[in-house]
Formats: structure tokens, sequence, C-alpha cells
């Protein structure tokens, strides 16, 4: 691999170059530059829209609220990634192809339709299984636990594909090293497979986060959307957005944009130089 | 006898990887399962250590039925042909591994790790990470790893396999004066003819599933059961209807005795200290082979009119005919 590259670099024509630009160009077009807009105008009066935001109560509610949700999603994602990864990659069963296919929905499903088929699901009065569950006392939809579920739901494949290559490409050779000299399965995992897998984990969480706490659409479906109480970050955005006031809304897109280039920034930072 | 292997079947899918296959493997002995790729060795061996499960059959180590015991309850030590290393752990913590399952206390694990890195010539390299030793050396770490548990059987999958010629042959001598200092009783899976004859004390033979031939080397060389075994462990040519090595045809000049082969000499190579000869003979062409000097002494060239016969002393290559084989033939 570090031949290919490095025949690659010492090929440097004029065309090169072209391509370079190119890229840099659409690249700015797309992302860079209206991001870098946002930052703009979130500043265009200094600090003043960040410190409005800052100190109305329903934003910052909305904003821990986001933060909240997405931790729980990331977190129930990162369990059931892992184990779903290793069932995929370790064991054959019947149902395996279809089941890697079904994970794959979430990302091609628009987040509209995940939100409206939880409704029909677990609506309080006319879902399917949610008067069941109301009357045992869980409020699902209009409430956080239906909104943690629209956002497992949408995130649910990025730790999987992350970590699935990573085990592929490990093998299974260190695990049954580890169990030939004695160790089960729980302490194989902790000790051989997990720290194998770990960056791929780590992508996939960060990925996850990030997906999470930009959820809009399948939250906003099943959320209603109730001020103080349901209306996360990115709802906030919208609202403000809709009712004139720009600057609100600027800055609170601004710091959700935060939030995800710090998770990306940390990790490249902390990611250790391949070591082979 | 150490492990007792008593009618094993494995399948995968369609593909008959062993057939009913009983054998026992003595005690502190170095055995060699030989033979070629998909022949049901590596197969056989992954039985024995727990990583496979027979479709049928029973698998005794020491006296204990471990037909359904985990890998991890065998006590076996197990080698694998890419190592296996754990990649994030430094050669110490590799070692370590199993006596750290074990929970042993710390001063024991200590002081067995560095015997054992001695043992395999890597005391100076027990801070690094496995990715920063050759291959040889991963091979070494990961030997030391599997005899740190003691365990009752050492078990190694083509263990020299991904590693240069040299390397090879500098591990096999070494894993032979290992053994004989160690004593466990080892099994170790290998193709190559010239890697079994050297190193182990007892090969078997496996072929499409099922065992050829178990013997010493001097046996499976000497006595071959059958054709296979007589292809697979060295280069053959065929005079009449006999199988000879060509280092067993004598060629001599002049009328011969009763039972030679006429021939005509259409072919000499040199290959270092060996003279390789083709002749024709009626029943097709033969391949001997003669030292430099002995064949400088015949005064003969391509052309010559010779005659063949085999070295007197020789009994290989006599077989009950029902089951001649021409399959997986070595050059």
């Amino acid at each position: 691999m570090a031949d290919r590259t490095a025949t690659v670099r010492t090929r440097r024509g004029p065309l090169t170059y072209v391509f370079r630009l190119i890229v840099a160009g659409y690249l700015v077009m797309l992302v860079a530059w209206p991001v870098a807009l946002v930052a703009k105008n979130t500043f265009a009066d200094g600090l003043t829209d960040l410190r409005t935001i800052l100190t109305d109560p329903d934003t910052v509610h909305a904003l821990k609220l986001s933060v909240t949700i997405a931790v729980t999603a990331v977190v129930i994602n990162t369990v059931f990634g892992v184990g779903i990864s290793l069932l995929l990659v370790r064991y054959r069963f019947p149902g395996k192809r279809l089941l890697s296919a079904l994970l794959d929905l979430p990302i091609s499903v628009s987040p509209i339709v995940v939100g409206l088929a939880l409704v029909l699901v677990y609506g309080g009065r006319t879902g399917w299984f949610g008067p069941a569950l109301e009357s045992a006392g869980l409020q699902v939809i209009f409430a956080v636990p239906g909104m943690v579920l629209a956002t497992v739901f949408v995130a649910l494949p990025l730790v999987i594909r992350e970590v699935v290559p990573v085990l592929e490409e490990v093998g299974e050779e260190q695990e049954q090293a580890a169990h030939s000299l004695g160790a089960g399965a729980f302490q194989t995992f902790r000790r051989i497979t997990l720290p194998a897998i770990k960056w791929g984990v780590v992508y996939g969480v960060v990925l996850s986060l990030a997906r999470s706490l930009g959820e809009f659409g399948a939250v906003k479906v099943v959320s209603g959307n109730v001020l103080g109480q349901t209306r996360t970050a990115t709802l906030v955005v919208e609202e403000k957005y809709l009712n004139f006031d720009k600057g609100g809304a600027y800055a609170t897109a601004f710091l959700l944009a935060m939030v995800a280039v710090a998770c990306i920034v940390v990790v490249s930072v902390i990611r250790p130089r391949e070591p082979r | 006898m150490s492990i007792e292997i008593a009618n094993v079947s494995k399948r995968f899918g369609d593909f008959v990887a062993l057939d009913d296959v009983s054998v026992s493997i003595p005690s502190g002995q170095l055995t060699a399962l030989l033979g070629p790729s998909g022949g049901g060795k590596s197969t056989l061996l992954r039985i024995i250590a727990g990583l496979e499960r027979a479709d049928s059959g029973r698998v005794d180590i020491e006296g204990v039925d471990a037909t359904d015991l985990p890998p991890q309850k065998r006590n076996v030590g197990f080698v694998f042909q890419h190592y296996a290393a754990f990649k994030h752990l430094s050669v110490r913590r590799n070692v370590a591994f199993g006596l750290e399952i074990r929970k042993r206390p710390k001063a024991e694990i200590r002081d067995r790790v560095d015997e054992l890195l001695a043992l395999v010539h890597l005391g100076q390299f027990a801070d690094r990470l496995p990715s920063q030793l050759s291959g040889g050396q991963r091979q070494r770490m990961a030997l030391a790893r599997a005899l740190a548990v003691k365990p009752t059987v050492l078990l190694l999958d083509e263990p020299f396999g991904a590693l240069d010629a040299k390397v090879r042959k500098e591990l096999r001598d070494w894993l032979r004066r290992l053994h004989d200092e160690v004593n466990v009783t080892t099994v170790f899976v290998t193709h190559d003819q010239e890697e079994a004859l050297e190193v182990a004390d007892e090969i078997v033979v496996i072929n499409d599933g099922r065992i050829e031939q178990i013997g010493s080397p001097d046996d499976l060389y000497d006595r071959p059961a059958n054709e296979f075994v007589m292809r697979f462990l060295g280069p053959v040519t065929k005079l009449g209807d006999r199988l000879v090595r060509p280092h067993d045809l004598l060629i001599a000049t002049g009328p011969g005795e009763p039972g030679d082969v006429p021939g005509r000499i259409t072919r000499v190579t040199r290959v270092g200290f060996e003279m390789r000869v083709e002749i024709d003979t009626a029943d097709g062409p033969v391949t001997a082979t003669a030292t430099r000097n002995q064949f400088a002494g015949l005064n003969l060239a391509v052309g010559s009119s010779v005659v063949l016969r085999v070295t007197p002393d020789v009994d290989a290559g006599r077989f009950d005919t029902d089951r001649v084989e021409v399959v997986g033939a070595q050059p």
C-alpha cells in the first residue's frame, strides 16, 4: 500500500492540479461556503445572538433535550450495533442476508416515513401497540421515548457499517487463540475483540452522535414539537427561522454544527497513526 | 496413548473433509499430520483443539473425553499459520495471556513469562508490539504463548508455512530441539514432506479425508503402504510396472544381468551434485539419478545404450493393486 501511494504522489502533471481545483471548488461551494455563512450570520451582531439563545430557557431546554436523546440513542445503537455486527460476521444462520439488507433500510427510507411508521405502531390512541403501552403508563409518541426510538431507528446502521468491515479484517484467529488459551466468550470479547475493533466502534459512535443530534424529520413527526417539552434543537432552528428570528436560527444551527465538527476533530486528533 | 481419535467424520456442505478417521497419537512425541492441501489434516487438528466440531466420532485427550468440551476447557496449546498474535498487546502480555486468564499471581506470571521468553530467545523483545517483530519472531512468540499454560498437547497448524525458506528451516530445527527440551505431546500439520521427514517421530499421512498410512519417517519412506504415499514422500519414476525412486536405480553398461531393463539415454541434466538422466526404455521414459562422480565413471553421453536395475535391497514400490492412485503426484 505504501508503495502505491508513493508512486501516485510522484506523478503530478498539470492535470492533477486541475482535478484538485475542481474537487476543492466543488467542496467549497457545496459544504465549506454555506457552513461558513452560517457562522458569519451567527456572529453578524457579535455575540448577541448566541447570548440570546443561551439565556432563553426554552432553547437551552431544547439543546439539553437534543443531547440527552442523542446520547441515549448512541448508547443503544452502540450496544446493539456491536452485537449485531458480531452476529453478522462470526455466525452463520438462515436469513443472514435478509437481516443484512434490512439493516440498510433506515438509511434508504426517508426519516419522515420512519416517524409516521412509528406513530402507526406506538401512537397513543390509534397505534397498533401504543394504547397497551399507554395504559401501562408509558407514553411513547409525543414523548421522549418515541423521540429516542426515532433517533435510534435512523442512526441504526452507522455503528454496524463501521464495525463489520473491521471485524472481517481482524479475522477470527485471535479469538480462537484466546479460546484455546482458556478465555471464555466474555473474556475474549473484552480482552481481544473489543480492543481490535475499538476504532471502528469510535468512528461509528461519532457518526451516530452527529447523525442523532441533527435528526429532524422523524423526530418532528413523533415529538409533537411541544415548546419546552419535546422540542429539540433542530426543531428550534426551524421554528425560529419560520418566525423570522434569523439570528436565533443561525446561532442554534451554528451550535449544532460545532458539536459535529468537534466530534470529528477530536477523533482525528486522538486516533493513532495506522501502525500497518 | 495421549490423543485417541475414533471414527471422526466432518463435512462442510457437500465436501467431505474427514471420512471416519481413527488414529492414536502417542504421548510425548512429535507427530506430523502430512498431506496435500484440502486433504483434511488441518480439520483434524482443529477438531482436536475444539475449534471445529466433528459431525460424528469421539476425541479423547489423555484419557478425558473431549468430544463435547469447548476449546477453553481442553488445555491445548494452538499455534496458527498466521501467528494470531494479539496485536494490541506487547510480546510479554501476549505470552502472559493464558496465565492472566487463569488468574495466577503476578510474580508467578512474571517468572514464567521470563522463562519462556528466554526459551524462545525473545527476552530483549518483551516490550515490543507484535507488529515490530519479524515473522519468525512472531511465530516463536505464539509458541511461547501456547506453552505458557503448560498444555497437555501442543498443536501447530502449518506453523512455518508463512515464513521464507531459510527461516522455515531454522525454525524446523529449533522446534525439534525445543520439543526434546519441553517434551510435550506435539502434533503439527504440514504439506511439506521434507519437513515431516526431518522433524517428526511419527507421521500420519492424510489424503481425501482418510488416513493413508501411519508410521515412522523410515517406515513411510522405505515401506510406503501405497502408491499415493510413495509419490507424496518424494520423487518417483516407473521402471516397467514398478514405482521406484530415481536414486534407487542403478545405471550400468554392457549386457547386464537377467531382469535388467535396456534403454537409451535421451537427456542428461546436472543439478548441483546430482546428475538427472532420462532414459527411453521399451515401456516408456524413466528418470534415474546418480552422483556426479558415479556418472563420470560410467563415461556416458546422450545416445548411449545402458541397462537399468533397482538397487537390490529396496522394497518400496510393490503394492497390492487394489488401490492404485495417480493423484497428488509430486515432481
